[in-house]
């Protein structure tokens, strides 16, 4: 056994010299290998002194690594999609300003600005929000693709519909949000729970979506714009599209807080906003939305363009320092509400959704009046808009004590149980409801 | 054992005879391996996850100790609910892997039957395929329009919900861990003294009762180890429900609370003591329940039950069961290869098409990590058994104090979610640096070894339990009462003789260890240094990689289903040698 040892700690000590050449960068990302990889290989190829060493990880995950690594940090660059997992990494101080030089790439994507106001991350390609689905799935089940957020409402669509939780996914807490911030708070979630009462299921990871989407699971998906674009280059049987209600996000990247190798970092970054850079975002496998509009010269034949059609992605005014406030709570309330919930709701919209039918043109008022009562239920917000951007109470989910002398008042593990002691006993009445309207 | 030391150990005490007492406490071997252990446990289990634990007991607003985190837990409904889904979804996939598991294993051990060692290996390999591409797997033959339900639909006009809600977790789990059950079952069967079966035939028993009466009760410290620790995995495991979406369940609950961006919620680290106190209650239960029952049989050579031949029908009858329980627990396997070696596979019963691309895509990026995987897992199972070995030895055979805990401890690992384990590792070793280098010990590869070496050593320590208690006190008695002294008595006696259960012990703990991804996904620091698993989770991260992820996953079954055949050869052969020498 010591003799395994012995050789093992000299083979590492071995390697390790090998391995620390100067040029390494080390990139914590939650970009899939297909993406990472010719990126990588165009990046060394312009820059053969550096040595881009990837290492994927969901982006809590990645968030979670680089915190726990603070205190002797090995990770150069932080490279991923949600600007709410840089939020969280800045605001513990995670983060390092540095200068980057580029041409050509504009203050804003959308109706969003591309780059952090206090120079810590920075925007490096676009994504939109939308639905997805799988044409041979609706096919078979005689449905019509739906375009918009409020058509995957529409009782047709019950049980065909997929989505990842916020919670888990840092672009699905971006889609949740954008539809709050873009139909209001109360309206918001009102139409998310009556989205969810048509979900199949909700999946753990933001990739589930397409993958479910992708092999017939489930026919539609709530997915961001890449997913669809590369699904669909690999040659599933699956399409796209931009709902009017919709945010143009940038993805981002990052110099983490005391890089071993920060010349290197800023290199990388300056080099994928180069045009050669952005070019290879068109690359069939990652078909994400360049920032530097002079490349959608390049793109392929239907491939959005948000710098001239104006219509992707304009509706939406994304606040980020709201959504950062309350960042936690909405993840929290659409767990509470939805994902945990999911059969109740599941149950209390399809019996509202029977009611309704039942009910088309019988002219009973009073049926009607059940149904109305029954959908108020549902859309019942345990919380209101100005609740949620309390900052005491929003800091009941965060728990990140400042100082060792701050106080927060409730537990999050007891607003958790009100509301959900609420959002049952809610959904159950409404059930109740839908069935009486029904047997009428 | 240390009441009278040996006489080897007289002669070289010497200078420490003539020392006051408490001086020189008298340690033997025994002692000073069970020391090391201790130590061992406590550095790479007890602290690492202490370091994460200790979050349940501070109150979050002022980090001072309180109980007030537990109280909440009882008071949620939503958790008394999910705990009330995992206690279900275990007891269930206990029994479903009864099921799957005791006709394989009586009609491989009891008859003459032909390929009964392919039967035994390829039962094992549901094991070995990571659960989350297990999962992916069954969702494209059982999910709501995988191709049993398509077909089911287009023929008859209704689908079956194998894969809804619970449904799922429990028949994915069944499949997955009921291979505990089969090794440990046919281990025990094998080792019954068949003399005991010829008493009972004589005094008229025979068929059922006989099953019932003698040969079941017999093999129980088998059936109880094995199913122990497929209640454990299923109640702590967290891949599966995952990955069918099932969150109202203990495990996912905490890991989807410790894993969220910026969320320090107390609730995940509760749910983690729970789990840990839940399990490390319910291996003492089994122990309870084994207690003050005497299994071991004096005649080793017996060579297990008597086999006998099967008449035709009833061998029809039993190789009908035989490949359809085979076909139902290699469906994810059939499930992978189809899809390693399709095109695009879309709401359809089959791929549109055939194709080799997805093996070659798999070979350019993956030599690494199938390499890092032989040596990881290699490295955890050899010190899994070694350790193991002498655990078991030192909880039945010596007096040593707190000998049950070291067992209580090494098996508390099962009850450890790997991203406990990994967060642990990661804040335990991340300021420490490995010797002659100026890299941090956690993002050492060795560091990952043992890891894995943690979270399998239960398995290896299951299986060298079982076959030690099935090994006589007497036999090492009249090995040291023909003058063997106790390690030689170990050395030629107690360790030929737990052969067989130390290679299952290696096999499980080799083959599930090359496929565990929830620690490994923490600790992992480059992908030079990541496992097999890791690279199929990356592949199958992207809408084109998922052919070639499951190229690798292919890749997987084939290294490990190879190691597990050779062992098994190695068993049969083994018992020959016994069974031969017996004759004579």
């Amino acid at each position: 056994m010591k003799k395994i040892l012995y050789s093992s700690i000299a083979a590492t000590a071995l390697s390790a010299g090998g391995a620390l050449a100067d040029g390494k960068i080390t990139v914590i990302t939650s970009f899939p290998d297909s993406m990472t990889g010719p990126i990588e290989a165009a990046f060394e190829a312009a820059h053969p002194e550096f040595d881009l060493e990837v290492l994927n990880k969901k982006t809590s995950a990645g968030v979670k690594y680089i915190q726990e690594i603070a205190g002797k940090n090995t990770a150069d660059i932080f490279w991923a999609s949600a600007p709410d997992a840089f939020e969280v990494l800045k605001s513990s101080d995670l983060l390092a300003g540095v200068e980057i030089k580029s041409e050509g790439i504009p203050e804003r994507i959308g109706a969003y600005p591309l780059n952090d106001p206090d120079g810590k991350y920075f925007g490096f390609a676009g994504a939109g929000y939308g639905i997805m689905w799988n044409e041979r799935y609706l096919k078979a089940n005689d449905l019509e693709p739906a375009t918009e957020w409020e058509q995957l409402a529409q009782a047709k669509y019950h049980g065909h519909v997929g989505m990842s939780a916020p919670s888990r996914s840092g672009t699905t807490h971006l889609t949740v949000e954008t539809l709050l911030q873009g139909e209001g708070w109360d309206k918001g979630w009102a139409q998310w729970k009556r989205i969810a009462g048509n979900f199949s299921t909700v999946t753990e990871r933001s990739f589930g979506v397409p993958d479910g989407v992708n092999t017939g699971n489930f026919g539609l998906g709530i997915v961001i714009d890449f997913f669809g674009f590369s699904s669909k280059a690999s040659g599933f049987p699956v399409d796209f599209a931009y709902p009017t209600v919709t945010a143009l996000v940038p993805a981002n990247v990052a110099v983490v807080n005391n890089a071993p190798n920060e010349a290197g970092a800023v290199a990388f970054i300056e080099y994928l906003l180069t045009p050669e850079g952005q070019s290879v975002l068109l690359d069939p496998a990652i078909m994400r939305l360049p920032i530097n509009p002079a490349t959608y010269e390049n793109a392929p034949e239907g491939f959005p363009n948000p710098f001239e059609d104006s219509t992707i992605g304009a509706t939406v005014e994304f606040d980020v320092e709201k959504s950062g406030a309350r960042y936690n709570l909405v993840n929290s309330m659409f767990d509470v509400m939805i994902t945990y919930r999911l059969a109740d709701l599941r149950a209390a919209v399809g019996a509202i959704q029977a009611a309704e039918a039942a009910h088309v043109d019988s002219g009973n008022e009073e049926a009607k009046a059940l149904i109305t009562e029954a959908w108020a239920l549902i859309d019942a917000n345990p919380i209101d808009e100005a609740k949620s951007l309390d900052p005491e109470f929003a800091g009941v989910f965060t728990k990140k004590r400042k100082k060792a002398t701050d106080e927060v008042e409730a537990r999050q593990a007891e607003v958790e149980q009100e509301w959900d002691a609420t959002v049952v006993a809610n959904y159950a009445k409404a059930k109740e409801l839908a069935d009486k309207a029904a047997a009428m | 054992m240390s009441k009278t030391p040996s006489p080897a150990a007289r002669a070289s005490a010497g200078l420490a005879d003539r020392l006051p007492r408490w001086l020189v406490p008298n340690l033997t071997g025994v002692h000073l391996v069970a020391i090391f252990i201790a130590l061992l446990l406590i550095g790479l289990l007890l602290v690492p996850v202490a370091q994460v634990m200790i979050v349940a007991f501070q109150d979050p607003a002022t980090g001072a100790a309180t109980l007030q985190n537990f109280v909440d837990f009882f008071r949620t409904s939503l958790f008394r609910e999910s705990f009330w889904n995992s206690f279900y979804v275990s007891a269930m996939s206990v029994v479903v892997a009864t099921a799957i598991a005791l006709p394989l294993a009586y009609i491989t051990t009891r008859f003459h039957f032909s390929g009964s060692i392919l039967i035994q290996s390829l039962g094992f390999i549901p094991l070995i395929m990571p659960p989350f591409v297990g999962a992916v797997a069954m969702q494209l033959i059982f999910g709501r329009n995988g191709t049993v339900n398509l077909l089911l639909r287009d023929w008859f006009g209704f689908d079956i919900p194998f894969m809804e809600g619970l449904n799922g977790v429990i028949l994915v789990q069944s499949i997955h861990y009921f291979p505990f059950i089969l090794i440990n079952l046919s281990a025990s069967l094998r080792n019954i003294d068949r003399s005991m079966e010829e008493a009972a035939q004589n005094l008229g028993s025979h068929g059922l009762r006989l099953f019932r009466r003698i040969v079941f009760p017999l093999a129980m410290p088998g059936y109880i180890a094995g199913a122990a620790l497929v209640f454990i995995k299923v109640f702590d495991d967290l891949g599966t429900p995952l990955l069918l979406n099932v969150n109202n369940m203990l495990a996912p609950q905490a890991f989807l609370r410790i894993s969220s961006i910026g969320i320090s919620d107390p609730m995940g680290y509760v749910i983690s003591v729970i789990l840990v106190v839940f399990s490390v209650m319910s291996l003492w239960a089994s122990f309870l329940f084994m207690r003050g029952k005497e299994y071991a049989t004096v005649q080793k050579g017996g060579g297990g039950m008597a086999k006998r031949s099967l008449k035709p029908a009833e061998k029809v009858l039993a190789y009908g069961a035989v490949i359809f329980i085979l076909l139902l627990v290699l469906s994810p396997h059939i499930g992978l290869l189809l899809l390693s070696f399709g095109t695009i596979w879309s709401f359809a019963p089959l791929p549109d098409g055939y194709t080799l691309q997805n093996y070659v895509t798999m070979w350019e990026g993956s030599k690494t990590f199938i390499m890092n995987t032989v040596l990881y897992a290699g490295i955890a199972a050899t010190l899994d058994v070694i350790i193991g070995t002498a655990i078991a030895y030192i909880v039945l055979r010596t007096q040593i104090f707190g000998r049950k805990g070291l067992d209580y401890l090494a098996t508390a690992a099962l009850a450890v979610p790997g991203v406990v384990l990994g967060i642990g590792y990661l804040r335990t070793f991340h300021a420490i640096d490995v010797p002659f280098t100026d890299k941090p010990m956690a993002s050492w590869w060795v560091i990952i070894a043992l890891a894995l070496m943690i979270r399998r050593l239960p398995y290896a320590l299951r299986a060298c339990t079982a076959a030690l208690q099935q090994v006589s006190h007497a036999l090492e008695e009249a090995a040291e009462s023909l003058g063997a002294t106790k390690r030689r008595s170990i050395q030629k006696i107690v360790i030929p003789l737990m052969t067989g259960g130390i290679l299952a012990g290696f096999v499980t703990s080799f083959a599930t260890a090359a496929v565990e991804l929830s620690a490994t996904i923490m600790l992992v620091s480059s992908n030079n240094d990541a496992p097999l698993a890791y690279g199929i989770y990356l592949f199958m991260q992207t809408p084109s990689g998922r052919g070639a992820g499951a190229a690798l996953g292919i890749v997987a079954v084939i290294v490990v289903a190879i190691g597990t055949i050779a062992s098994q050869i190695i068993i049969e052969r083994d018992k020959k040698l016994k069974s031969s020498g017996d004759a004579h």
